[in-house]
């Protein structure tokens, strides 16, 4: 009777199985159909109308200038994939400073916000909603043109002799080494790893004695004696390289160009608004309870913010920040309005000098998913270490 | 429920493969097609770039000016009988090619430079050159350059989308000389990032250059266009391939422009021309023979685009300020503007 109902039912949940099963086959075979039929039909269309298709030019010189550029590119030399290369860079460049300001400055707004002080709170209140109420691209615009108002290189603004500041940008003086220098920056970067390691394994296995004792005066002695000594022992010698006007321009030192900063200052701007509600938010969301606990236990405001709230409000503002991170990067795209050399930019000028369209906007969407898709992971990953553990 | 689903994803399919069909259908090459769909639709749907000066860019009271305006009227005098059946769709440098690609306008008239890669590679094809024309640089007079040779360490602005950048660093590297280039999508940037001294030097075409130098009015004349032409850069309408037909439409108007000047047809004179005895005349404006006809045009269509577009040198009178006319006049005066035999 028993084993006569179970074979009874095995077929029925059985039947339901298979059938969910074929219709989410059915659903993924749809799906990769249509994606198919799409493609083909877009190969179709453009090999019916002539167009050049394909990837090959990736490996063709370009002759195209780009103003911003962490790497060597010799125009008519150097490979379209360089350039993209390039131009992926300078992106990762502006979200990466503009993730770094954004969330400095958001998260004091943020704090400042929940101020018991009436005029410091309410201040930034109007910000937070001015700022996040204009769109971004008008602000982007307004900036530039705000930067590009500033006097000529040759009634540029003197900081300091050496530091000038014009519609050109912001010229600053740097340091040139006859030889060496990339060897006192790799003792540099060592120092800093050494450094690193050192604090974590303090932090991991040392006593509480250790814990409790500063790395940092041995952590400057380790990072300024290590490349000092090399640069000794290589017999480098460094000279400044002050920027002077001669011509048309400053010749020499550095320069931050005002699309940069431009688009850097519109986006930490646009970003911090959001930022500091995402912070209020945190804060708010940690009970009251911890604050009055705090408070009878004679802690002060401040330390009450960073020993027990920002903690517990950081498990609440790591995933809508992640969003943000996100829309951020995408936001960078919009330096093409403010010409600075982002990758939209530069493969906005292959797509005119190649004509192949599709291959270019489909190089833009691959590379902002990657992008995208680290950020996601980095932030899943850091909110996994800062979220409760229920054991 | 699970029914209803299955029957929502198979209509689903099928409509995607209705449409994918219509798409498919949509490659395949069919003659005039381009004129059929622009008679029954009543417009011609003409790409321009709409802040260009002197080429297209809205007046005044919203009428959309200049050379590469007037081209778009002539054809949709030819195809329509009516010049002012346009529809303006206005491209950024970088956007013209797909929209015409895609069938968005049906032509494009919007400063492109005829290049052997835009034929060969992107399914496009010239039917004319309106403009012959170069790029140059332009500077404030107040720098005190006379050649582009003295140009070594400036900062230049440029838009991107065209082969401005291309040729700028041709020209550079050519002659040893380094440059900042800031590179900008739209024209108004460009010119607004100029004026406001963020580069010492604008270049584009010439005539663009001209066209922005005239728009200044008095303060056009702190400007100087240097001397140098970097490039010989023919401007052309655009059309798609595979329509051959239409090629020969566009084609033709751009012909009847400018053969009626050399005919020294006018759109206040061309009444005075219907009972000419000349044959060429007689078959130009269609009283003879079936010229028009032969397009799929009427047959008096040179007639209607020179009554209500008048002649090249007409449209160029009326469109280009401060541009010596040089290569762009009529072969017969020194220029290379020709138009073969009509008949």
């Amino acid at each position: 009777m028993r084993s006569a109902s179970k074979s009874n039912r095995r077929p029925i949940a059985g039947a339901a199985d298979l059938r969910s099963l074929a219709l989410q086959a059915a659903l993924v075979l749809g799906i990769v159909a249509l994606a198919w039929f799409l493609i083909d039909t877009t190969l179709a269309n453009l090999r019916a109308r002539g167009i050049t298709t394909g990837f090959a030019f990736l490996f063709r010189p370009i002759n195209m200038p780009i103003a911003h550029s962490w790497l060597e590119f010799v125009p008519g030399i150097h490979t379209y994939a360089r350039a993209l290369l390039i131009g992926i860079l300078n992106t990762l460049t502006v979200s990466f400073i503009v993730i770094v300001a954004a969330t400095v400055a958001g998260t004091l707004i943020g704090i400042a916000r929940l101020s018991p002080n009436w005029l410091l709170a309410r201040v930034c209140g109007a910000y937070v909603e001015m700022i996040r109420n204009v769109p971004v691209l008008l602000q982007l615009v307004f900036w530039y043109q705000m930067l590009l108002q500033l006097p000529s290189p040759r009634n540029a603004i003197t900081v300091v002799e050496g530091l000038y500041i014009s519609n050109r940008g912001i010229r600053y003086p740097t340091l040139i080494e006859a030889q060496g220098g990339g060897l006192a920056l790799g003792a540099f970067a060592l120092g800093c790893a050494v450094l690193v390691a050192l604090v974590y394994l303090r932090n991991r296995f040392g006593s509480e004695r250790l814990k409790s004792r500063s790395f940092l005066p041995a952590g400057v002695l380790l990072l300024a004696i290590g490349p000092a000594a090399v640069l000794y022992l290589s017999g480098t010698r460094i000279s400044p390289d002050v920027p002077e006007l001669r011509g048309f321009n400053f010749v020499g030192g550095s320069s931050l160009a005002p699309e940069l900063s431009a688009l850097v200052i519109g986006l930490s701007i646009y970003a911090s608004a959001f930022v500091a509600e995402i912070v209020r938010a945190g804060i708010l969301g940690v009970p009251k309870g911890q604050w009055e606990a705090a408070e009878s236990l004679g802690l002060s405001r401040v330390k009450t913010l960073r020993k027990i709230v920002l903690p517990q409000a950081l498990r609440i503002i790591v995933p809508p920040l992640t969003s943000e991170y996100l829309g951020i990067t995408k936001n960078s795209s919009l330096a093409v309005a403010v010409g600075y050399p982002d990758l939209v930019a530069i493969v906005n000028t292959m797509i005119s000098d190649t004509g192949q369209a599709v291959e270019g906007i489909a190089i833009i969407m691959a590379a902002f998913l990657t992008i995208s898709l680290a950020v996601s992971a980095l932030m899943n990953w850091y909110n996994r270490s800062v979220a409760l553990v229920t054991r | 429920m699970k029914h209803s689903t299955l029957l929502g994803i198979c209509t689903l399919a099928a409509s995607m493969l209705a449409a994918s069909s219509a798409f498919a259908q949509d490659a395949s090459p069919a003659s005039s097609r381009t004129l059929e769909t622009v008679k029954s639709r009543g417009t011609l749907i003409c790409g321009v770039i709409g802040t260009s000066p002197g080429f297209s860019l809205p007046d005044s009271q919203g009428v959309m000016r200049g050379i590469d305006a007037d081209q778009c009227r002539a054809v949709a005098a030819a195809t329509l009988g009516d010049a002012e059946k346009v529809q303006w769709v206005l491209l950024a440098p970088q956007q013209r090619f797909t929209a015409l690609q895609s069938g968005e306008v049906d032509v494009l008239f919007a400063n492109v430079t005829w290049t052997m890669t835009r034929e060969s590679q992107l399914g496009l094809q010239f039917p004319s050159i309106y403009y012959y024309d170069g790029q140059a640089f332009m500077v404030k007079k107040a720098l005190g350059v006379n050649s582009a040779l003295e140009l070594d360490g400036a900062s230049i602005c440029m838009l991107t989308g065209g082969t401005s950048e291309l040729t700028v660093q041709e020209y550079f590297s050519a002659n040893n000389m380094t440059y900042t280039p800031v590179v900008l999508s739209e024209g108004e940037e460009a010119r607004a990032a100029f004026l406001a001294d963020r580069c010492d030097v604008y270049t584009i075409d010439s005539s663009s250059l001209a066209g922005f130098k005239a728009s200044q009015g008095e303060a056009g004349e702190d400007f100087v266009i240097l001397p140098e032409r970097m490039t010989a850069e023919p401007l052309g309408g655009v059309v798609r391939k595979g329509d051959e037909r239409w090629f020969d439409i566009v084609r033709w108007t751009h012909y009847t422009l400018v053969n009626a000047e050399i005919l020294g047809i006018e759109s206040g004179n061309v009444e005075s021309f219907m009972d000419s005895e000349d044959p060429r005349i007689r078959r130009f404006l269609g009283m003879e023979g079936e010229l028009g006809a032969t397009l799929g045009l009427s047959n008096d269509f040179s007639k209607t685009v020179i009554s209500q577009v008048g002649n090249f040198g007409e449209v160029w009178a009326r469109n280009v300020v401060g541009v010596d006319r040089g290569y762009n006049n009529v072969w017969t005066k020194g220029g290379l503007q020709y138009a073969p035999p009509f008949r």
